[in-house]
């Protein structure tokens, strides 16, 4: 297999005496969308976070192989430097700018990167290049006819979708997606799979879901964790079969666990 | 909060302040003309809370440095030169902010309007108790600066029907530069600070340099309004820097509207009016000398019922209106 663009490694985050995350090592690939799944309080969202640089670990290392940049460790690194980098999010507890309208949401996520902040005199709104691509990630995200609508008037459905269309707007090379079918009707759900599917062609993903159907239809490799450490890793197939896992967490979750 | 309207009422206000030399009395044109002043301050520190999320109380700070650099540059008994005072005032303010917003920056809420306290304080401690401040009696500045191009004086800023015109102008060209900025990339930027400085980072956005980057340029627009301000009175003294002071244009911003640039401007207006209003002996005789009595109830009133202060008095009755009849 080719190179990952992404390897975590022996990475952990004491909280006080918590091991929120003990030891966990993981690669992602370009063209692959890597599931963690793990019941509630397992790490699986402080992972992301020690990722893209909301927290800072305890100890180990990430390392990212940027775009003609050479590779970066990310431990350690601002968010918005790691960001920039390349690297989206997208939230579990939905966070999103909601006095604003949808559209105004992605497109200052879009504008994030332009580095244009000096032009003072000129309208954010007449850049058709960052419109054009906060439209697109509106489109994605199932948002199209939503754009003028103010963020805080959105259903909760909608706003789970513009917390994905926003993390698509910064056009990232590796999407971390925090629970992102979580509260979203069946409907959408359906969509938001078929654009993980239809992103994981040119990115890499890490996915966090609870959705084990939604899982098990997109992921080419699967990480368990619980208590803060990876019980297994492997091919959906072959976590699947895994005797320890299944008595550990696939067995009373399947198809049910939802927050 | 702004309605299509909101333009038109503006444009018309100018007219109403360009005009009221033509009928207003001396005092009452100097008076208007220290409001702009202050509507002038009042806006920069709104970019500040009303923008970008930080309630600064040390914005006197920057108000009283401006004014006292025109003071210490100014020759003696002879007019200063504007077109050097003013940019070494505004430079200072910017130098300023870019020190001082490297530390109060790390810090935010509480702490943030903390630190910008003991910083305006530890600047009004430097003027007011160093033989460089010329103490607590202040510095007189007796000839206002004189606007020339080669020999040729373009505005004479000692007739005070000029210098009213000549603030006016200034107040609406400090409105219509804030407003565009407010609408660039920058500007859309800062507002994402206030919403939510989280997000905005996880975007991608180097908050801090934009925060910084506001912080200067509140600074400096404040130190504009310090300069004119030094400039109309023709004296500066310890005073123009106290907690007083910010303070006061804190309470303009609020009032008037946080988040709004002519609801800072109302703001000021109100406040400096409703002062002179009711601390005048003639309407109010022996009662007056307690106006600050009278100025607390009204600011009270103002925040309990107009939650988005005077601009916002139309959405808030409509709003109150719909709550009432259950539909609109
Ligand atoms: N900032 C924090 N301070 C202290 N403890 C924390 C913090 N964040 C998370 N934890 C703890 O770390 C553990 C892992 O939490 P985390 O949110 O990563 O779990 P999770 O796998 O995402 O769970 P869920 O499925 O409920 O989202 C939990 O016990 C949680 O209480
Ligand atoms: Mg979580």
């Amino acid at each position: 297999m080719a190179d990952p663009v992404l390897r975590v490694e022996n990475l952990t985050k004491l909280f006080g005496g918590l091991a929120a995350v003990n030891d966990v090592s993981l690669d992602l690939h370009l063209g692959q969308v890597h599931a963690v799944i793990g019941p509630n309080g397992a790490g699986k969202s402080t992972l992301t976070n020690l990722i893209s640089g909301e927290l800072t670990p305890t100890s180990g290392s990430i390392r990212y192989l940027a775009h003609g940049e050479g590779e970066f460790d990310l431990a350690g690194l601002s968010s918005d430097r790691i960001s920039r980098l390349g690297i989206g999010r997208s939230f579990q507890k939905t966070n999103i700018f909601l006095p604003f309208t949808a559209f105004e949401n992605c497109r200052l996520a879009a504008q994030s990167r332009q580095q244009r902040a000096w032009r003072i005199f000129r309208g954010a709104s007449r850049y058709a290049d960052v419109n054009a691509i906060a439209e697109h990630s509106l489109q994605s995200a199932g948002l199209a006819e939503r754009g003028q609508v103010n963020a805080a008037m959105l259903s909760h459905g909608e706003q789970r979708q513009l917390e994905i269309a926003m993390c698509l707007a910064t056009q990232p090379r590796i999407l971390l997606m925090d629970e992102p079918l979580a509260g979203m009707g069946p409907q959408e759900s359906l969509r938001i799979v078929a654009l993980i599917r239809q992103l994981a062609a040119e990115h890499a993903i890490l996915l966090i879901e609870h959705d084990m159907d939604a899982v098990f239809a997109v992921a080419h490799c699967l990480t368990v964790m619980v208590n803060g450490e990876v019980i297994e890793s492997g091919t959906p197939q072959a976590v699947r079969a895994s005797a320890h896992v299944q008595q550990a967490y696939l067995g009373e979750a399947h198809g049910d666990t939802h927050d | 909060m702004r309605s299509k309207l909101t333009p038109v009422i503006l444009f018309v206000a100018v007219l109403l302040l360009v005009a009221f030399p033509f009928v207003g009395e001396k005092f009452y044109i100097q008076l208007i003309a220290k409001v702009m002043i202050m509507a002038i301050f009042a806006m920069s520190l709104d970019l500040l809370v009303g923008y970008t999320g930080l309630v600064s109380l040390g914005h006197a700070a920057f108000f009283g440095l401006a004014g006292y650099v025109l003071a210490k540059a100014a020759p003696q008994y002879a007019a200063a030169n504007f077109w050097t005072t003013l940019p070494l005032a505004l430079g200072a303010c910017a130098v300023f902010a870019l020190f001082t917003g490297f530390l109060v920056l790390r810090t935010s809420g509480i702490y943030f309007i903390m630190v910008t306290l003991a910083f305006s304080q530890m600047l009004f401690f430097v003027f007011h108790d160093t033989p460089f401040g010329g103490g607590s009696d202040g510095i007189y500045i007796y000839a206002k600066p004189e606007i020339k191009i080669g020999e040729t004086a373009l505005l004479d800023l000692e007739d005070f029907k000029v210098l009213y015109w000549f603030t006016l102008g200034l107040m609406t060209l400090v409105y219509l530069f804030l407003h565009r900025v407010l609408d660039s990339n920058f500007g859309r930027a800062l507002i994402g600070i206030k919403t939510n400085e989280h997000r905005l980072r996880a975007l991608g956005f180097p908050t801090f340099r934009y925060k910084l980057a506001s912080y200067m340029l509140s600074g400096t627009l404040a130190g504009l309004a310090g300069y004119l301000a030094a400039l109309q009175f023709g004296f500066v003294n310890p005073e123009i820097l106290s907690w007083h002071i910010s303070g006061s244009v804190l309470m303009m911003v609020i009032l008037g509207g946080m988040g709004s640039l002519h609801g800072a401007a109302l703001g000021a207006f109100v406040f400096i009016l409703l002062q002179e209003m009711l601390s005048n002996q003639s309407w109010f005789g022996p009662v007056a000398k307690h106006w600050q009595l009278a100025m607390g109830v009204f600011i009270i009133a103002v925040a309990l019922l107009l939650p988005h202060g005077l601009v916002g008095l139309g959405s808030t009755l409509k709003n109150r209106r719909k709550r009432a009849g259950g539909h609109g």
